[in-house]
């Protein structure tokens, strides 16, 4: 089964964000290219992606035709969304597992949520 | 039909449940679809078998029924691909007919069915009110409306919870696996919590069917045994075992013929079950002997301490308050800290006991917990401090619903009022 491990962290705690490019950002990338090695050579990992903090983003919806464009994320929560991976594993403990490899699983929050197969309906 | 024969049905039905359930899981890998087809055979049990008597292996001729009846809605749903794997899987089954009884590989397997099923149940990433829920329903066959009743909740609401946990077990692919080697020990400590709640839900509970909770404290019992037969040495495993049979030797004492609580110091002592005490007390000595002591072993001996007094004026408190102060040092709940200070006065007087109570950080987290009123108030009274005991009476009965509980206090405070 398919699970998406979606990465929740505190965008402003530069101890688990850091910069891009200073000292303390190195170990962490360290950390996920790690972790993409060992999921990649256990051939659970389908594609994964970091996102861009939630400064960037825009949310989008459509009411009665209209499109209404905001700044910022759909929820202001404690931790943010910021990235992503998508992992083929045999059942959820083999996935937890692998959630609590993910680097930030340390000081943030990796929700696993299956991935539904609608082809079987 | 007479309700007799059909008691007595249900009865039988309720013995299978698990052994049934569990198997079929293994078959289907599906809770919901499984119980739902064991759900069916009992009912068709309870149809055919006044008419034809009770088979000899009641279990077989349920799961036969019930492998039968998923055959029959996998039929009609294996347009998926998954369901035509799993309908193959089911007619090899039905085709073999062997349950495995008698064979000690046979026993085994059902064994480790049941482990796997219950594994699942308690699995961490459902709620654990979800994991109680499941573990009464598919591991002691409990009806959902014999669960809310027991949890003073709904049916409708219970049914919505286990509906809830099942799908989340279908959907997220909970597996139905004894949990590996460098993951058990963990696994184990959430499912030990689990059970000792059922058990506890069944002992303490203030409400409900007492032939129900007496039912939860047995089941609650045969998944502790369950456990430490698969890890026979594993020593929390062991001492939960050994406190559930040390306190469950006591039912029979604990309350009196119009149904009044009867407090562990009034008990009769001759009603206390000496066969459970004698395997509880030797299940403790096995897990004392493996040198890894916790929660569960060090309430188990001051459960064996009390057993060990043939009155109430022989036990050994001293010996109790020591279990206590080390209980309190790897578990320092606040309730734990009471318990200890009622130990502590018993052996060494009211002020030392006291003393333990006298911290206002405990006073507070414990502010809504009416016995540590009562407690306090009984220590303040053999202290020597009338006023304050009738204070603390009052504030313990204002936290308690009416009831034979709050009438002895009540009494207990007006006692001091006239003395004061």
């Amino acid at each position: 089964m398919k699970y998406a491990c979606l990465i929740y962290s505190t965008e402003s705690d530069p101890a688990a964000n850091p910069e891009p490019g200073s000292e303390a950002w190195g170990p962490i990338m360290e950390g996920y290219q790690r972790f993409g090695a060992e999921a990649e050579a256990a051939g659970v990992m389908i594609t994964g992606e970091p996102l861009h903090p939630t400064s960037s983003a825009t949310s989008v919806q459509v009411r009665n035709g209209e499109t209404i464009t905001t700044d910022g994320p759909f929820a202001e929560t404690k931790e943010q969304l910021g990235g992503f991976y998508l992992l083929e594993c045999e059942n959820l403990d083999q996935a937890l597992e692998w959630a609590a490899k993910i680097p930030h699983a340390a000081s943030g929050t990796i929700e696993v949520r299956p991935v539904p197969d609608f082809s079987e309906l | 039909m007479s309700e007799h024969v059909r008691g007595a049905i249900a009865e039988v039905v309720r013995r299978e449940w698990s052994t049934v359930v569990a198997s079929l899981v293994g078959d289907l890998g599906d809770l919901g679809l499984a119980e739902d087809a064991v759900q069916e055979a009992a009912e068709a049990a309870l149809r055919s078998w006044p008419r034809d008597g009770v088979p000899d292996r009641p279990g077989a001729w349920i799961t036969t029924v019930a492998r039968r009846r998923a055959i029959d809605r996998l039929r009609r749903e294996s347009t998926r691909r998954s369901k035509t794997e799993q309908l193959a899987r089911l007619e090899e089954r039905l085709g073999a007919t062997d349950l495995g009884g008698g064979a000690e590989d046979g026993e085994t397997l059902l064994r480790d069915d049941q482990l796997r099923l219950l594994f699942a149940c308690c699995h961490p990433s459902l709620h654990v009110e979800a994991q109680i829920a499941l573990t009464l329903r598919s591991m002691a066959g409990l009806t959902t409306r014999e669960i809310a009743h027991a949890f003073l909740v709904p049916e409708a609401t219970m049914a919505q919870r286990l509906v809830r946990a099942k799908r989340k077990i279908a959907d997220a692919l909970v597996p139905f696996e004894i949990p590996p080697d460098q993951q058990l020990l963990q696994r184990l400590a959430s499912v030990r919590h689990v059970v000792y709640l059922v058990f506890n839900e069944g002992y303490d509970a203030t409400a409900g069917d007492e032939l129900i909770r007496h039912e939860l404290c047995g089941e609650a019992i045969r998944l502790g045994s369950l456990l430490a037969e698969l890890v026979s040495d594993d020593a929390e495993t062991l001492g939960l075992g050994a406190l559930m049979l040390l306190t469950h030797a006591r039912r029979l004492a604990r309350s009196d013929r119009q149904g009044e609580v009867v407090l562990l110091a009034d008990q009769d002592r001759s009603r206390w079950d000496r066969r459970m005490i004698e395997r509880g007390t030797e299940l403790l000595d096995r897990a004392v002997r493996l040198g890894r002591p916790g929660p569960f072993q060090i309430q188990a001996a001051i459960a064996a301490l009390h057993a060990d007094a043939s009155h109430a004026d022989e036990t050994d408190w001293a010996g109790i308050a020591d279990l206590y102060q080390e209980l309190t040092r790897i578990s320092p709940s606040p309730v734990v800290r009471l318990n200890r200070a009622v130990a502590t006065a018993m052996a060494d007087g009211p002020s030392a006991g006291l003393e333990l109570l006298d911290d206002d950080d405990l006073a507070e987290r414990l502010a809504l917990y009416s016995y540590f009123h009562s407690a306090r108030a009984d220590l303040l009274d053999r202290a020597g401090f009338p006023e304050a005991a009738r204070d603390a009476y009052q504030r313990a009965v204002g936290l308690l619903t009416p009831g034979p509980q709050r009438r002895l206090l009540e009494r207990k405070a007006a006692k001091l009022g006239h003395r004061a």
